[in-house]
């Protein structure tokens, strides 16, 4: 199911923010490069607010414990944790579209 | 597609395997056509650990470090078991034994040495090799041919008492036999110790049994057939079985000779590892570098890394040296660290030294002009990775000698990391254990760096930075890498600071996005950008152009994160000072957005914790007090006591200073933390003597100030800079003091490291004396950052970025 999230703008780049969808929270990325990721909202560490964590490439630092993550495959660099991660592009008017995988 | 050159290596030991993996790892695979030779039937393998393989505590099989499979999966070819003969340079090939022939287009050297075997009459049996009984010790064939012999065995005995010779004594003492070990001079390791450290090293192996004969020069194997016994020169005798000769080692050059290549007491090599023929270079103990020749590995592997720079082309300024090596071993266990020389040689080197005998503890260090020159450590060297630093880079010591003997305050390492148990903790921030370091190096991560990043060690409060390092160190079996970063001021840009500040500067470079794509090729690394971040906005001030994605999260929000996603908020209270109005106001804040804890910080001021962060705008509005910065890397707090206008023993107006500081410093970004403190008198009620920086009042109107103390995860007093006249005076000099240190400290460097690496001397006479005509930029800077300060909660009222305080958005259509 392909969703729609609301204008570009509304993502700084370089950082990330935390969208409400349904009864899930979907944490979405705008890189420099002008790439678009998006993941689950928490850190299947400790809970950590995805989005505040510091961003770069494809590579997410939670705030909270400083697991790296691979926005890319949701795998962490320096522990066993993944992170769900969605299909994200913008459409002709450029908004965010996030695939749901049901 | 041009075809690869032939690639030659002589010798499969430690320094030749090694140079090929680098030569690999910079894509060599595409340059050359590798061929290597051994005169060991076997893969290469860490020789370090033959003592332990003797002793029994290692199989020869776990100490392989490139199985034969690896050369096969690498492309390598190898001839194992096949001592080359020949060089021949003119037809630019090498002879084996049995005739094999290979060209070269490149050829190493790494034939590392032989033993050294001093003129005793009775070695060798009737056809020319050694008698039954006589050994040397440096290969694994060595080993099973002293292993096999020993068996049934009463006695041995040792020749040479150097680090090898104690290595093989420690190695036979696992046969049940009665080990000598014999010295030709009057003491142990001659090399490492000095004869304080050489007697206590040898009571020690005493009571471990070993029986130490010095000043016995051994003339001759007593025995026709086979070994029976030693006979002296002093006419002495000694019962014996198996003799091992340990005296020394030589370069092994002889092929290099026969070749007509430069050798002297190793093959000549330049700063490129390349001998007198241009094709032709050398590495590991075989080689001989502005007149020196070295028997550790430490060395080889800086020199193997050079190599693989020079021939592939990847980096052609790359160069060699020499190496400055800190010895750390562990002697019958024994823990022996030495390094430099071993007793003072020039006028005026200044010697430290603590005895304990009935301990087996010796400690000394030889310190010339402010800087260690040598030292050793024998029982307990737990000091020994901070030294060997100060060593190794030739940084200026402490000047409380003290501390470099002992750790004080500081809670102590007592553990040793070979007998610390696997499952022991040794990060205690992130649960990382012996056992998950070991790992993590066994997968190849030999760099402190890279197994922080894969194990997160070392990555919480910092304090077991060095605990780890030795571990790493104790499991790749000495054979640790310097990750090239460890230098750069940030991870993601290859550059140290002050070439990253000269091209920052040269180039204009005002914002992180610039600085990535500028000098690191388009590439961002997020851990980095922080660390640019505080670096542009202390260079910048105003002009800096500050792109909020590169801040931590604290910094976006200007409050502290918590472990639920809500945030703390302090706000402002200059030394510690409120009002009844203020604290209304706080109590109201507090009711009105539910907070749900309020409580008095270390640091003299209120913290309202768990606050959500949709409420920080109105919260901070609503206090109508500015930000207090508890949050980021930049100045925090300065506390202070009651002082004069209430102590009846105050000197100075310590509550009025700290006001003055806060307000002329408030929210000053730097590389660490800020903390600072004023007291009224030298009771220090404030704790200005554990501050980064800290004012106390003296009598006569003066303030004495202290930079460098911490007393967080270090503990450290700070050093005195100066005393001066007037609280004006203080604010300027502490000013300049900050400014200097934002300039020139590394990221994340707290002052407590800073101004000990820097050296107090020297911080004194540029901040206090101007000894480099600087005073007046730095003044003049600190000035221009002070105003460009902004009260960072304004922005509650006017949010710098698309929805800054939004916990989580909606869905707009
Ligand atoms: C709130 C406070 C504890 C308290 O309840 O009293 C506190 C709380 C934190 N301290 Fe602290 N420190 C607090 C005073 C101190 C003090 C005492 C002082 O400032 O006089 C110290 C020792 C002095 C020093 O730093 O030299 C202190 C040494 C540390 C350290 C160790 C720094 C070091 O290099 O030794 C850290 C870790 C770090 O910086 O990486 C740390 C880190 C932290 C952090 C920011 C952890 C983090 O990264 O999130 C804590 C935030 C907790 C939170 O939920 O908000 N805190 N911390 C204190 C705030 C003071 C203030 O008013 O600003
Ligand atoms: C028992 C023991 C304990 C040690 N402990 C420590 C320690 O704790 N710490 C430390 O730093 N260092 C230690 N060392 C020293 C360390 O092992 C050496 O510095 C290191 O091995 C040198 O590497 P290299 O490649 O130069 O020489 P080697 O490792 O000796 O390799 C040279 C190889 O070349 C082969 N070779 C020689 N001539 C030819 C030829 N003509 N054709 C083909 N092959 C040839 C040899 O057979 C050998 O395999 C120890 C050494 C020994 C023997
Ligand atoms: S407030 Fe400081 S000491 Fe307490 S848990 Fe947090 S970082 Fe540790
Ligand atoms: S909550 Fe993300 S790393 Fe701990």
């Amino acid at each position: 199911m392909e969703v729609r999230l609301g204008p570009i703008a509304t993502i700084p780049e370089g950082e990330g923010r935390t969208y409400r969808v349904g009864d899930e929270r979907i944490a979405v990325f705008r890189s420099r490069d002008g790439n678009l990721f998006a993941t689950q909202a928490s850190c299947p560490h400790r809970g950590a607010p995805l989005a505040d964590g510091l961003f770069g490439g494809a590579t997410l630092i939670c705030p909270l414990h400083a697991l790296k993550f691979d926005l890319r495959t949701g795998t962490a660099q320096n522990s066993d944790c993944t992170l769900r991660t969605f299909p994200a592009r913008l459409d002709a008017s450029g908004h965010i579209l996030i695939t749901l995988n049901d | 597609m041009a075809s690869k050159q032939k690639l030659v290596v002589i010798g499969n030991g430690m320094a030749g395997a090694r140079a090929v993996e680098e030569i690999l790892a910079r894509g060599g695979a595409d340059q050359f056509e590798i061929t290597m030779f051994g005169d060991e039937p076997y893969g290469n393998y860490n020789r370090i650990l033959l003592s332990e393989v003797l002793n029994g505590s290692h199989d020869a099989a776990d100490i392989f470090l490139n199985p034969l499979s690896w050369y096969a999966d690498n492309g390598v070819k190898l001839h194992a078991g096949v001592r080359v003969e020949k060089i021949e340079r003119r037809a630019r090939q090498v002879i084996g034994q049995n005739g094999e022939m290979e060209p070269y287009d490149q050829l190493i050297i790494a034939t590392g040495s032989v033993p050294f075997i001093p003129p005793i009459e009775g070695l060798y049996g009737a056809d020319g090799s050694y008698k039954p009984g006589v050994f040397v010790f440096r290969s694994l064939d060595d080993c099973n041919r002293i292993t096999e012999y020993a068996m049934n065995k009463r006695a041995a005995a040792v020749i040479g008492g150097g680090l090898l010779g104690l290595e093989a004594a420690r190695g036979l003492q696992n046969f049940s036999l009665a080990v000598n070990v014999i010295q030709r001079g009057n003491a142990l390791m001659s090399q490492q110790l000095d004869s304080p450290a050489a007697a206590i090293l040898r009571t020690t192996l005493e009571q471990l049994g070993i029986a130490v004969h010095v000043d016995k020069n051994t003339s001759h194997i007593i025995g026709s057939e086979r070994v029976e016994g030693l006979q002296f020169s002093d006419g002495s005798k000694l019962d014996c079985e198996l003799v091992v000769i340990a005296a020394g080692i030589k370069a092994n050059s002889a092929i290099a000779a026969r070749a007509g290549l430069a050798v002297e007491r190793g093959i000549v090599v330049d700063n490129h590892l390349r001998t007198d023929d241009p094709r032709i270079f050398a590495v590991g103990e075989c080689v001989q570098h502005r007149g020196q020749v070295y028997g550790l590995v430490a060395p080889l592997w800086e020199q193997a890394k050079v190599l693989a720079d020079q021939l592939t082309g990847t980096n052609p300024d790359s160069a060699y040296h020499g190496s400055k090596i800190a010895t750390k071993l562990k002697v019958m266990g024994v823990e022996v660290a030495s390094m430099g020389i071993i007793d003072p040689a020039h006028e005026g080197d200044e010697v430290v030294q603590f005895t304990e005998a009935k301990k087996g503890t010796y400690k000394k260090l030889i310190i010339r002009d402010g800087r260690l020159v040598g030292s050793i450590l024998l029982g307990d060297i737990s000091k020994a990775p901070y030294l060997a630093q100060a060593y190794e880079r030739n940084t200026p010591v402490p000047e409380e000698r003290l501390s470099l003997l002992f750790d004080i305050g500081a809670p102590s390492e007592a553990t040793s990391v070979e007998t610390m148990p696997g499952e022991m903790q040794v990060c205690n921030c992130n649960g990382v254990t012996k056992d998950k370091i070991s790992l993590c190096v066994k997968q190849g991560k030999r760099s402190l760096k890279t197994v922080m990043e894969s194990t997160r060690a070392g990555m919480g409060c910092g304090a077991c930075k060095a605990l780890v390092s030795q571990v790493i160190e104790w499991a790749c079996g000495g054979a640790t890498e310097e990750d090239p970063s460890a230098h750069y001021f940030v991870p993601g840009v290859p550059l140290a600071q002050p070439e990253l500040v000269a091209k920052i500067r040269e180039r204009k470079l005002k914002s992180v996005s610039a600085v990535f794509g500028e000098l690191a090729g388009g590439v961002e690394d997020p851990a980095s950008k922080p660390g640019l971040a505080s670096l542009l906005s202390t260079l910048w001030a105003g002009d800096y152009i500050d792109e909020r994605d590169a801040r931590f999260i604290n910094d976006r929000v200007h409050a502290n994160i918590q472990k639920d996603g809500t945030f703390s908020v302090i706000p402002q209270m200059p030394g510690g000072v409120t009002s009844p109005a203020q604290l209304r106001r706080i109590a109201d804040v507090a009711e009105k957005y539910r907070v749900p804890l309020v409580k008095l910080t270390g640091g003299q001021r209120i913290d309202l914790l768990g606050v959500k962060r949709e409420d920080l705008p109105n919260v901070w509005r609503d206090l109508g007090m500015p930000s207090g910065s508890a949050y980021g890397k930049r100045y925090r707090t300065c506390k202070s006591c009651v002082g004069v206008e209430f102590c009846r023993f105050g000197l100075g107006d310590s509550m009025g200073l700290a006001q003055k500081v806060e307000q002329r410093f408030q929210g000053l970004d730097a590389p660490g933390k800020l903390k600072l403190a004023t007291a009224g008198c030298p009771r220090n009620c404030s704790e200005a003597l554990c501050k980064d920086i800290g004012a106390v009042a003296v009598e006569g109107g003066r303030w004495e100030l202290y930079v460098g103390g911490a007393a967080g995860a270090h503990i450290r007093k700070g050093d005195l800079l100066c005393t001066l006249d007037s609280q004006e005076d203080v604010l300027k000099i502490a000013g300049r003091f900050m400014q200097f240190y934002r300039e020139h400290a590394r990221y994340l460097e707290r002052t407590y490291a800073f101004v000990p690496r820097i050296g107090i001397e020297k911080v004194r006479a540029i901040v206090v004396d101007d000894s480099e005509g600087i005073a007046d930029l730095l003044d003049e800077a600190m000035q221009r950052s002070v105003d460009a300060y902004k009260d960072p909660w304004l922005e509650g009222d006017a949010p710098a970025t698309s929805h800054q305080f939004t916990e989580t958005l909606s869905i707009v259509q």
